[in-house]
């Protein structure tokens, strides 16, 4: 059979890997906090022994994520927080290790534990932050939490704990299977505080994925997955012209 | 088959679950002691399809790898407790809290429901009941032949009653609060229940402890934001066709192979 099919093919799977990628990010196109994921096409060379190099395989990856701003939404709640510019606010995994987010829906549970909204507790300077039973809760610009304690007047605010916020480089950081953002190579995993972070309270930040992008790359790869089934198609037609050429003689 | 068809088919139905919390806000904006909700998104685990780092050859490795997300998901909902406007209506057993705080009623199966509206009415043995009819808990019973009825800050009842200069003490309206008060599970009739999630109810006096003055003559609006549920409706519209229109493509490519080969 010719090798054309086989190449032809990896073309349409790998199309259909890319645009699974991209309706993923479509799919969370009003996620808070989500980050797109890029996909790109890279060539497979398959050479070996003699002769032409001909044989090049697609091969779909997402080679990194799209770490820019996304859009503030206004909520006016005390307790939706956006990072301003770059940095990420940290989170305590289901595992017990810390990771990042950008989501800043935040609430108190039951037992005073400040979470995500997808219910990781957010951490502090010394691990998750529990805030006692509070009249207001605010978060400034640091990401310092002040309350104002049940029965106490707004003259004694207390502060209880500053949400850490970190700003490693993008380039080193990673979308983990849990969609949290992680260190991309473990040995980096000791990221300092850093008090340049800001935050804002009463907002939070939409996601980044530019709907129009992605249905448009989408629209393009679904016309390129159709180049492909054309190819295999004309394949198809050559091998069957070469056995009524061969029946003939 | 297509994963682009699954992944948008999450997209469409949390987009769904979105309008569904965004028309039943719209359809609340007028309700007193309403507190809208919030969908809360999330994206859902990613599989790796390629590891990055992974040998190509003997000497080289994959730069990069592919991991696949699987769309979206509502992880719930959260409701805002955020304060509704006051409305002045003048009328005596309208009562509203101005902080934090609930009002509690007794459902018929003795358990108790809080709730933020203070529309209150006098059953026909005198009680006061809110709009459906439930007890307030404590009880307060109004006597016969009262003239005027005032509740103060502190939610102290009192009656004046004809030809008496002083007067009668009725009991006390206590408002309780809880530490995580979107917790609590709505059941309708503006009432909440208490659940592990929303804690203790702590009751106490209104006014006092961080609870909210009770407020007699007015009422809570809903805290629904038209203008911000008006948009919402507009992204999770047009984001549900963006959604389709991947299903739609994908069908597309999916025909074409069919038809093709």
């Amino acid at each position: 059979m010719d090798k054309a099919l086989y190449v032809a093919m990896t073309g349409a799977k790998n199309m259909m890997l890319a645009q699974a990628a991209h309706a993923n990010n479509l799919a969370n196109v009003s996620t808070p906090g989500f980050r797109a994921d890029f996909a790109q096409a890279r060539s497979m060379g398959v050479y070996y022994g003699e002769g032409q190099p001909t044989r090049v395989y697609s091969m779909t990856e997402n080679p990194a994520t799209d770490f820019s701003q996304g859009p503030s939404m206004e909520t006016g709640r005390e307790l939706d927080i956006m990072v301003e510019r770059d940095g990420f606010i940290a989170v305590q995994a289901p595992d017990g290790s810390e990771a990042y987010t950008r989501a800043g829906s935040l609430f108190v549970d039951s037992v005073g534990i400040l979470r995500t909204g997808s219910n990781l507790p957010v951490l502090g300077n010394g691990g998750p932050i529990a805030i006692p039973a509070a009249e207001k809760i605010e978060i400034g610009l640091d990401g310092s939490i002040t309350i104002i304690p049940l029965g106490q007047g707004a003259d004694a605010p207390a502060i209880v704990d500053r949400i850490r916020l970190v700003n490693p480089p993008t380039g080193t950081m990673e979308k983990s299977t849990d969609g949290l953002i992680r260190p991309r190579d473990p040995e980096n995993a000791d990221i300092q505080a850093d008090a340049s972070v800001s935050l804002i309270s009463g907002f939070l930040e939409g996601s980044n994925v530019n709907a129009v992008h992605e249905m448009t790359s989408i629209l393009g790869l679904a016309r390129q997955f159709e180049m492909q089934i054309k190819m295999m198609h004309k394949v198809q037609e050559n091998s069957e012209t070469s056995a009524s050429l061969l029946q003939q003689s | 088959m297509h994963a682009a068809l699954y992944i948008s088919k999450t997209g469409l139905s949390a987009q769904d679950k979105q309008l569904t919390t965004v028309a039943n806000n719209l359809a609340n904006a007028s309700t007193i002691g309403f507190k809208r909700d919030r969908a809360v998104f999330e994206d859902l685990l990613y599989q790796i399809q390629r590891q990055p780092g992974a040998q190509t050859s003997e000497e080289t490795q994959l730069p990069s790898g592919l991991q696949l997300g699987t769309g979206v998901r509502v992880v719930g909902t959260q409701k805002q407790f955020t304060a509704g406007s006051l409305q002045v209506t003048e009328q005596p057993l309208d009562l509203a809290i101005d902080g934090r705080g609930f009002f509690q009623v007794q459902q018929p199966d003795g358990t108790i429901g809080y709730t933020r509206a203070g529309q209150l009415h006098l059953s026909s043995d005198g009680e006061l009941v809110d709009a459906s009819g439930l007890l307030l808990s404590p009880n307060i019973t109004v006597p016969d032949g009262v003239n005027a009825i005032t509740v103060g800050i502190d939610g102290i009842v009192n009656a004046f009653v004809n030809g008496e200069p002083d007067p009668q003490n009725l009991g006390t309206i206590q408002t309780v609060d809880f530490i995580n008060p979107a917790g609590l599970q709505a059941i309708g009739s503006n009432l909440f229940l208490e659940t592990a999630a929303s804690g203790d109810p702590v009751t106490g006096t209104p006014g006092e402890n961080g609870l909210g003055q009770i407020k007699q003559g007015m009422l809570e609006n809903s805290n629904v934001d038209i203008v911000q549920e008006m948009v919402n409706m507009i992204t999770t519209q047009r984001a549900y066709e963006m959604n389709s229109k991947v299903v739609s493509t994908a069908d597309q490519m999916l025909q074409f192979i069919s038809q093709n080969l």
